[in-house]
């Protein structure tokens, strides 16, 4: 209990000496995991609402295959995203390797069949029922959409928050194909690791609560924003 | 609280308004994490060099990337891996220069084309460390070289931990266990597959013993409980080259910047700070110089 009082210590210390080493680190980890949030998060709600309202040929087929990268370990989804990247593979010479938008990018493949089979389970659920009174009262395409969402808001925020939670908890994929680079690439959960393999464990524990409280925050915000409607 | 019923429009206009503040932030903070990884201007003063965990570790790299871009102003964008991983780094072309520590292999990447030269410049030793207890009872044995310390632990039941990584350190280690006439296995034999500072703090908890570069092992001292029980043996020699990546291999590799990167590494001054590293804080030199590049 000791070590954890210390740890929640050096916590405060950190972020009140300003270090700009750390702040650093916290932005760059809000602005991957945001960005990645963010994009994945209007593909995946499109693609959720397409697979989970319209009824076309091979449907089932591909919202089953979205279902299954829901549990694509991350890792490898790194793993991909690094040889694709690397100059001696197909993308090498867009020189994105090692770059945060090398990590945005493999996190956006790690969440937005996340989000997207989140989106479905949500909008299937009532669409049927939902859609049809929207033509009953002679809605346009575009209003039943925003009706729709409208009614499985909860749900698709969650969805939304699922994919957010991911993106912040993820170090395999994001240390492989950014490398952890001090100053560059170094997000919290990496730096995390790197002190811990220091020994360094009163740091860790001090930026593992300082992720949590960021964490927190933007979950508070997202979730006023879910029963704010 | 007054309930009212929301009119349709005010459920879209409120919809807008939030996606609108959130979408504007997001952009923002997409258009600063693209620029900072794709200008052109930043990326041709970026050096990238792959190391070993063990030079990262010892902090020595650390100490120099500031004087590095007082000097010459390349920022040095430090990845470290073992030294296997690192030098298919190199292979792959993702790095612009190599700083390892396994001959064989450097021999190879430079033979096979993908390295234009390797420059020894600095070595220090391996030593070994193990439990404060030492049950094996290497500390003080005078032992000559390493490979008979090493048949000494496999003989007792006492656990060591390896590398198990690809690293100089590993390929060392493997020499070692190979001059013995010994391949090891067994559930006294841990193949940790981590870095070095890792391993370290393995060792410490299992109480084992294992090999490492004195540097690290001075940097982490006051985590670990372990102590050195055998250095200055002649076959624990630890040898340090940089290598530039050839650039006619693949595109976008910063030539310029690397060639710069060694000719600063190899001056007679840069030498003289890597000597002076740490010597004060542990008394001894944690590096020393033997540059084959330009005096």
């Amino acid at each position: 209990m000791g070590e954890i009082t210390k740890s929640l210590l050096e916590a405060i210390k950190l972020i009140s000496s300003l270090d700009p080493e750390i702040y650093g680190i916290i932005g760059l980890t809000l602005a991957v995991t945001v960005l990645s949030t963010f994009i994945s998060g209007i593909l995946g709600i499109s693609a959720g609402l397409a697979l989970g309202t319209l009824n076309f040929p091979g449907r089932n087929l591909v919202a089953r295959i979205i279902g299954t990268f829901m549990g694509l370990p991350p890792v490898v989804a790194g793993l991909i995203v690094y040889m694709l990247l690397s100059r001696s593979g197909p993308l090498g010479s867009l020189s994105l390797l090692f770059t945060p938008a090398a990590m945005v990018i493999a996190q956006v493949i790690i969440i937005f069949p996340v989000i997207t089979g989140l989106t479905i389970s949500a909008v299937r659920h009532g669409s049927g029922r939902i859609m049809e009174t929207c033509r009953g009262l002679g809605f346009s395409r575009m209003k039943t959409l925003y009706f729709l969402i409208h009614e499985c808001r909860y749900a698709v925020i969650s969805a939304v928050l699922a994919g957010y939670g991911r993106a912040v908890s993820e170090v395999g994929a994001v240390m492989l194909v950014g490398g952890n680079i001090r100053y560059k690439t170094r997000v919290m959960t990496t730096a995390i690791v790197l002190e811990t393999g220091m020994g360094e464990y009163r740091k860790a524990l001090a930026l593992g609560i300082i992720l949590l409280v960021v964490s927190f925050m933007i979950n508070w915000i997202l979730q006023r924003f879910q029963e704010g409607k | 609280m007054s309930k009212r019923l929301n009119k349709r429009s005010t459920i879209i206009s409120r919809i807008g308004k939030a996606g609108a503040g959130i979408g504007v932030t997001a952009l923002i903070l997409a258009v600063y994490v693209l620029l900072a990884a794709c200008s052109p201007e930043l990326q041709s003063k970026e050096l990238t060099l792959a190391t070993t965990t063990s030079v990262n570790d010892s902090g020595l790299l650390e100490y120099l990337t500031p004087i590095l871009k007082k000097d010459t102003g390349i920022n040095l964008k430090i990845i470290a891996q073992g030294t296997g991983q690192a030098i298919k780094t190199g292979e792959n072309g993702d790095a612009d220069v190599l700083l390892v520590h396994d001959k064989a292999s450097e021999e190879k990447f430079v033979s096979e084309g993908f390295g234009v030269k390797r420059i020894e410049f600095m070595y220090n030793y391996f030593v070994m460390v193990g439990p404060m207890d030492d049950q094996v009872g290497l500390k003080g044995s005078g032992e000559a070289d390493a490979s008979a310390a090493f048949k000494k632990i496999a003989q007792s039941n006492a656990v060591f931990v390896s590398r198990g990584d690809n690293s100089g350190t590993h390929k060392k280690e493997l020499s070692l266990w190979k001059a013995a006439g010994l391949e090891p296995s067994g559930g006294w034999y841990v193949s940790a597959g981590k870095g070095m500072g890792d391993v370290l703090m393995m060792a410490s908890e299992k109480k084992a013993y294992t090999l490492t570069d004195k540097a690290t092992f001075l940097a982490m001292k006051d985590k670990l409980e372990l102590q050195m029980v055998l250095e200055n043996a002649k076959d624990l020699l630890n040898q340090y080259s940089v290598i530039a990546v050839n650039p006619e291999k693949h595109s976008g590799i910063n030539k310029q910047a690397a060639a710069k990167f060694i000719e600063w590494l190899t001056s007679d001054r840069v030498l003289g700070s890597i000597e002076e590293f740490c010597k004060d804080k542990y008394g001894a030199n944690l590096f020393y110089i033997n540059s084959s590049g330009k005096k």
